[in-house]
């Protein structure tokens, strides 16, 4: 271990859509080059959580907080089977790590997932851009120059016109059994449609004693209704939710014949199976800070946020109402219907990384549930 | 939804009252922000301190100011006054909270309806009382180490057997755990019990089970009335657990905690907060399993049922809150008064980006690293070990972007010894074994001895075991050393320059490794375009735009302050609160940023304490937090450079504002060409030179102390010889008199040059006067170098040789003769011309007695004792009792204004109709080795004021506020030394005239006894005295006295037997006089007739327009 930099130093730069280069050395699969929409988040714990989150398939991660990798990476903090971001920038990364759990550093993680990093990047700088002109897409390297990297990027398909859900979720259903004690034979029965799950949505679920049955998200209404759900959850997931038509149909069947709870992806995808518009954010939100108001108690709660797209609170269909609000930009943060058993947010209740201040969302789920077993 | 119940409209706050150990400038900080939030409310706020040199206490802050003490009575006539409807103690500290629990319980609260905001009283009482906040943790859930609460020694000791030791002990209701410890013997447990028992109000410790090597982690959070919670910070302590958090590194945000550990301790520190019903702002301390290598020890086997314990609660804004404000640029006490008044958090915006709310948990992009300021550097025979009792005076803060040079930035701003982590004491150079002799258990110096145990190659792992520091904090040392060892071996390329700058190496610390000057390092730097650039604390990581000044240098790409347009000036602060350089100048500080304001300038701050009002982020137009060394600031200055026309233009620079810090930089930077505002730096060495000082006032036939600087022993005993015994001796440039002190024979005076050489260096000469016993007087003064106006005089209680920041002062001087203050004024009109001072200045006069050949009284003489050509610890309290508004004036005359100009003229200030008499307030309990005897050198942490319409009752209040006030009844032990014990009679006589029982030392009881005067018993030196009175330290522990008066004889080598009355009086928490002055005014405070002990309560702007303000007039 070399104390600046390491060994074998290579140097690496990140070109953004606009020319910009912002200079820096490989770390993790040295030598691969990614592109992908370059975004930013400013949680400052929780890097194993969104490596491994596939909501950020087809991006570029940036996360604002500058000190990388500190506690190592261990076997239990994973969101899915794979590190899902395409390559990650930072500012410094950690080579030795402390923490009790750690197996393995995040130098050897994303090399081992062939995941290219960028280290020594003035962070900052890259994220007031992207907060300045907005999302684009970048290229991670260490081939040639800046302006050859620029032409290879703009040869790459555009973020906005990949379909990132197939590439993400299951390939065929499963039943998520890792949780406390046995469940009881009249347990709810809770299908999640994956859109790119997180891991953490159905250890809760199991937790709070559901039987749950992931499939994905291109299962037909049919099929999910032969599985006899109490429930279905539309779970979050990466890209536009302008592309899904073919899970929007699905939930389309599924809205009011059953409770149905939408996270993320999920909620932007009822919001248009009811006939609700999506539209593209600047630069999105990507957090653990993000303040939500609760419009049926008042109660504002710290978020995790994770998304570069929402639902537009104007022409929302009739029935459809905004039932929880970002204070930062008076987004929309979740929606109830006043007939239909349904509840989505835009938000990530199911935390991993960040404030738990939201797991309430998914005993109002079961209470929908029970309300209509 | 909540009811909201009626929104006060006018809201006591109350103060913390004096500096002291565990309660420094943060609450300053706090109370300000408070008031002003209270104001921005449409709130009236009241405001009662003690503290005259607190910015809470200006006009400009409160809408309504009482400079009385913190104690029931006063209080309770304020209240009386002013019938508030709301009581906001949340801000002033643990001596806020005990006081408003004292009123509460006293039924002064409920009789004049009076509601407490912010804290209920429950939950005061749920985080002081153990047993009560063990019972609500357990309700909801949440884990405590196990634990006992005990009344007596007995009891403690069954605890600890069944814990086993090391076990901890806490005493309840004390401030910075005062009088806490622990215990890893039988006999420590003992002591540190009736220690503890004797500090708690309630007579109760806590014996817990030790934590000792867990990770301490600390949460700041916020709560509204309608519940909503957030996390305003947490924070990773480098110390384990075991060091009291005031005293330990710690970093922001946490380092090594995973999200799961993370969002597990915030959880739960969300959860406490709202089962305390807490409205506003709440440290909670956390313990965190700790990294296998640390736990590696067995100490803590089988005891991981939870992999984290609550630690403590402080229902209130504190320490922690005012480092986490400035870290993360969230305005904790603002919300918490905001909230207090009934807003919610997503009412209120975030000042900060003003399009969001504070209902928002902030996110860093940088690293924070705090180091504590301790005092040993005054007091070297104290004991240096840390553990949970609170040692350190103040703290630095630094902000970069990595670990490392947030640590090395921090360093630089202590302004100790070295400046920087390559410092090494000098016995650790002969260290074979440097695992086993470093000083690597918690002490002041741990962290350079860490360094240095990682530069002799000690084994990581084995270095985590035995300091229990966290691996990942030990990796991070280790690459700084990895950094040295490259810079002395590989040559200096940009490159390495730019990796170097990039984890925090100073210029100097690369100069000295890579052996160059430090003015070549930064020219290279300059060649080699390697320049900080500064970067802003926006509390959202750049998420949105900010439109907040505050910003931290870092070796980066891209800068976001570009220079201030128009006319600018920097204000040098104070740096950290030290003995000597306390919250004072951070008054002057920020009074100099609001002139230059006044005047049409931009003000720049510049400073390292998180504690303060100056490194608010809305006090100046731009803060930099950054340390105040000679790069620091000039980094600054170059950043901020702006061209006009053909000319690069660098702001000016005001540095006769923060104290010595300040003052040391004048020389550097005007070598540096930038320019120093008022005073010219030529001057100031003159006043600082003492030779060339003296040479100069003597060409101006001003009176001085016969003496000289010398270089040698032999030169020093030859003045002295010539000028006569005794003589005060001390070198150039001190802080606060350090190392200055009264000697009375040839051999001291040797005995004092060797120690002094061997400290401060050989190099520099010392001076040594003639010593004046006499009376000591001290102005300070605002020159433009025509025109000298002084405020007022004051006058010290004790004769010269106490100092003059732990002497107490009276202005206006009651025994000060007119043709004595006409000289006085004299002086000082003719100093500041003939100097060319231009700003502030501070004199200090003895006026000495003379006696004709026959014996009979003869006209007095007014000897300059010294000059000092900057602001002074006395400003806040001269301007705030003569309403002369010095900082301001002095900033506007370096501005380029005349006193003229602004309507002021040559002279004395008309008296004020009023008497305000400061007293000092020392830390001595909590330092545990030092002697309290008040001599020459500084002391004291902080200082109160008592303000009334004559002498005896500002006299009262202030002996009341700075706790020195006699019992009016009890015992009361006389120790004097032979020369003293004439003056002693009258006074001991009076005592027992009063029924108080006279207990003396065997030479003074003596005396009194021969004179006539009942004495109650003998205590003996060591082992016999007189039958049943025991020996004297028992005396003073056993409580059968209540106060105690010692004075030294002039020999300095200190006696055994007063530094154990001395220490046993201060560990008691008794008042302990070392000067017969001070004693007589206590003793006249009690026994001074009909009329003792009473005293009036008014707002400050009622004494100093001599009438009570029109509404209580008319009532």
């Amino acid at each position: 271990m070399t104390l600046i930099g390491r060994s074998e130093e290579r140097e690496a730069f990140l070109v953004l859509e606009d020319g910009s280069i912002h200079r820096g050395y490989a770390f993790g699969a040295v030598g691969a080059e990614a592109t992908g929409e370059v975004v930013f988040n400013t949680s400052m714990v929780g890097y194993q959580e969104m490596l491994t989150d596939p909501s950020y398939g087809g991006q570029i991660l940036v996360p604002t907080y500058p000190l990388q990798g500190n506690y190592g990476i261990n076997d239990r903090d994973v969101e899915s089977s794979r590190i899902q971001v395409r390559g990650f920038v930072v500012r410094e990364v950690c080579d030795l790590p402390s923490n009790r759990l750690s197996t393995r550093t995040l130098d050897d993680y994303l090399r081992d997932e062939g995941v290219p990093g960028i280290y020594g990047v003035d962070t900052r700088a890259l994220t007031r851009r992207i907060r300045m002109a907005g999302v684009m897409m970048g290229i991670i390297t260490t081939e040639g120059s800046p302006e050859q990297a620029l032409t290879r990027l703009r040869e790459a398909p555009d973020y906005g016109s990949l379909d990132l859900v197939s590439e993400v979720v299951a390939q065929s259903p499963y039943e998520w059994t890792e949780g406390p004690g046995e469940l009881p034979p009249d347990a709810p029965r809770v299908v999640v449609m994956d859109e790119g799950l997180k891991f953490n949505i159905l250890r809760l679920l199991r937790q709070r004693g559901c039987a749950v049955t992931v499939v994905p998200s291109s299962t037909s209404f049919d099929d999910v209704m032969a599985l006899r759900p109490s429930g279905v959850l539309l779970s979050p997931g990466p890209g536009d939710p302008a592309l899904l038509e073919g899970v929007v149909q699905t939930a389309g069947g599924l809205l009011g014949r059953l409770p149905v709870m939408g996270i993320c992806l999920g909620h932007q995808v009822v919001a248009r199976a009811l006939g609700g518009e999506t539209y593209k954010l600047k630069f999105g939100h990507r957090g653990g800070n993000h303040p939500v108001k609760d419009l049926a108690t008042d109660l504002v709660t710290i978020t995790a946020q994770n998304h570069g797209y929402a639902v537009d609170a104007d022409g929302l269909p009739a029935g459809l109402d905004v039932s929880h609000l970002n204070l930062n930009d008076n987004t929309v943060e979740g929606l109830t219907h006043r007939e239909m058993p349904l509840l989505t947010i835009q938000y990530h209740s199911e935390a991993s990384p960040g404030p738990l201040d939201n797991e309430y969302l998914f005993d109002r789920f079961l209470d929908l549930i029970r309300e209509y077993r | 939804m909540t009811t909201t119940p009626e929104r006060p409209s006018r809201v006591l706050v109350l103060g913390s009252g004096p500096i002291v150990i565990g309660q420094a400038a943060e609450f300053d900080y706090a109370g300000t922000q408070a008031c002003r939030a209270l104001r921005e409310e449409g709130v009236t706020s009241i405001l009662v301190n003690s503290n005259p040199a607190t910015i809470m206490t200006d006009h400009e802050i409160a809408d309504v100011v009482y400079i009385e003490p913190l104690t029931v009575e006063a209080v309770t006539r304020v209240i009386e006054r002013e019938r508030p409807d709301g009581l906001l103690p949340t801000l002033g500290g643990q001596t806020g909270l005990n006081l408003a629990v004292d009123l509460a319980e006293a039924g002064v609260l409920e009789q004049y309806n009076v509601r407490l905001l912010g804290t209920p009283l429950d939950a005061i009482r749920t985080a002081e009382d153990r047993n009560l906040f063990r019972q609500m943790l357990d309700e909801i859930g949440e884990p405590v180490p196990e634990n006992e609460v005990v009344t007596t020694v007995e009891d403690a000791r069954n605890v600890a057997e069944r814990l086993g030791l090391p076990v901890v002990i806490r005493p309840a209701y004390t401030l910075g755990g005062s009088g806490g410890g622990i215990a890893y013997t039988p006999e420590q447990l003992d002591e540190q019990v009736r220690t503890g028992l004797s500090y708690s109000p309630i007579g109760q410790v806590l014996v817990e089970r030790s934590l000792i090597g867990w990770k301490e982690i600390e949460y700041e959070v916020m709560r509204d009335g309608a519940d909503t919670t957030i996390t305003v910070c947490n924070m990773e302590n480098l110390d384990a657990m075991g060091v009291h958090t005031g005293d330990s590194i710690v970093v922001a945000p946490s380092q090594t905690l995973t999200d799961k550990e993370y969002q597990m301790l915030r959880t739960a520190s969300l959860k406490i907060i709202s089962a305390l019903g807490i409205e506003g702002g709440c440290n909670v301390q956390l313990a965190l399993e700790p990294h296998p290598t640390v736990a590696g020890k067995g100490q803590n086997a089988g005891y991981s049922e939870s992999p984290y314990y609550v630690i403590e609660v402080n229902p209130r804004v504190s320490r922690s809150s005012a480092l986490a404000s400035k870290a993360t640029g969230y305005p904790i006490a603002r919300v918490a008064a905001k909230i207090a008044v009934g807003k919610r958090l997503d009412e209120i915006p975030n000042a900060v980006t003003q399009v969001t709310t504070a209902a928002f948990e902030p996110a860093l992009d940088y690293c924070v690293a705090k180091i504590p300021r301790w005092p040993f550097d005054k007091f070297p025979s104290g004991d240096r070990s840390l553990g949970t009792q609170m040692k350190a005076t103040g703290e630095v803060m630094a902000i970069d972007r990595s670990f490392e040079a947030a640590l090395q930035k921090a360093v630089r701003s202590l302004e100790v010894t070295g400046d920087s982590l390559l410092w090494e004491h000098s016995s650790w150079s002969t260290i074979s074994d440097p695992l086993e002799e470093l000083p690597l258990l918690p002490n002041d110096q741990r962290l350079w001895a860490l360094m240095a145990a990682l530069r002799r190659g000690v084994d990581l792992d084995d270095l985590s075991v035995k300091t229990g520091v966290d691996p990942w904090f030990l990796y991070k040392l280790n690459a700084i050393v990895g950094m040295e060892n490259k810079l002395l071996a590989e040559p200096l390329t940009p490159r390495l320059l730019r990796d170097a700058k990039r984890i925090g190496f100073s210029d100097t610390q690369i100069s000295t490794l890579a052996d160059r000057l430090p003015e070549q390092v930064h020219e290279l730097r300059q060649e080699w375009d390697i320049r900080p650039v500064y970067k802003m604390v926006d509390t959202c990581a750049a998420e949105f735009e900010a439109a907040t000044p505050y910003f931290y240098s870092t070796y980066e790409e891209e800068n976001e302050a570009l220079p201030l347009e128009g006319r600018s000036a920097v204000v040098i602060g104070s740096g950290p609160i030290r003995i000597g350089q306390g919250i004072e100048f951070d008054y002057c500080s920020v009074h100099a940023a609001w002139a230059l304001q006044d005047e049409g300038a931009a003000s720049i701050i510049i400073n390292s304490n998180p504690e303060t009002v100056s490194t608010d982020f809305d006090t100046s137009n731009r803060l930099y937090f950054e340390p105040l060394d000679e790069e620091g600031v000039a980094c600054v200055l170059e950043n901020e450079r702006v061209t006009i026309g053909e000319q690069e233009v660098f702001p000016g620079t005001a540095a006769q504002f923060g104290g010595q810090t300040a003052i040391n930089l004048i020389s550097p930077l005007n070598r540096r060409a930038f320019t120093i505002l008022g005073t010219p730096p030529a001057t100031v060495d003159q006043a600082e030179d003492r030779q060339r000082f003296d040479e100069f006032v003597t060409t101006l036939g001003i009176p001085r102390p016969p003496g000289a600087g010398v270089t040698s022993i032999e030169e020093g005993l030859a003045v002295a010889n010539s000028i006569g015994y005794p003589i005060l001796v001390r070198p150039s440039y001190v802080l606060g008199g350090r190392a200055m002190e009264i000697v009375h024979t040839p051999a001291e005076f040797t005995r004092y040059v060797m120690a002094a050489m061997e400290e401060v260096g050989d190099k520099r000469p010392i001076q040594v006067d003639k010593f004046l016993e006499g009376m000591e007087v001290e102005v300070d003064a605002v020159s433009d170098g025509e025109d000298v106006l002084i405020p007022g005089i004051m006058e010290h209680i004790e004769r010269a040789g106490v100092h003059s920041g732990d002497s107490m002062g009276v202005y206006p001087a009651p025994s000060l003769s007119e043709d004595d203050e006409r000289q006085v004024v004299d002086y000082t009109v003719q100093l500041g011309r003939a100097f060319g001072i231009i700003g502030l200045m501070n004199i200090q006069f003895v006026v000495a007695q003379n006696e004709n050949q026959d014996g009979t009284p003869a006209p007095s003489t007014v000897y300059v004792l010294e000059v000092n050509v900057r602001s002074s610890r006395t400003v806040p309290f001269i301007s705030k009792v003569t309403e002369v508004p010095l900082v301001n004036l002095a900033t506007r005359v370096i501005m380029g204004r005349t006193l003229k100009e602004m309507g002021y003229e040559s002279g004395l200030w008309p008296k004020k109709p009023l008497v305000a008499v400061k007293a000092p307030v020392s830390s001595m309990a909590k330092l545990m080795g030092v002697d309290t005897y008040l001599g020459p050198e500084m002391k004291s942490t902080g200082e109160v004021m008592g303000i009334d319409t004559s002498l005896a009752p500002a006299l009262t209040k202030a002996l009341q506020a700075a706790r020195l006030m006699l019992p009016q009844s009890g015992g009361i032990l006389i120790s004097v030394s032979d020369r003293d014990k004439t003056e002693m009679m009258p006074i001991a006589r009076k005592l027992a005239a009063h029924g108080y029982e006279v207990y003396a030392t065997e030479g003074t009881a003596t005396i009194l006894r021969a004179v006539g005067i009942e004495v109650a018993g003998v205590p003996a030196k060591v082992s016999e005295g007189e039958e049943g009175v025991g020996i004297t330290t028992d005396l003073i522990r056993d409580g059968r006295v209540h106060a105690v008066v010692n004075t030294m004889s002039g020999n300095r080598v200190p006696l055994r037997d007063g530094f154990e009355i001395r220490r046993a009086a201060t560990e008691q928490g008794i008042p302990c006089y070392t000067s017969l002055d001070t004693f007589r005014v206590a003793v006249d405070s009690v026994t001074g007739g009909a009329e003792a002990g009473e005293y009036s309560i008014m707002r400050l702007d009622e004494y100093v327009n001599g009438r009570p303000a029109d509404e209580f007039l008319a009532r």
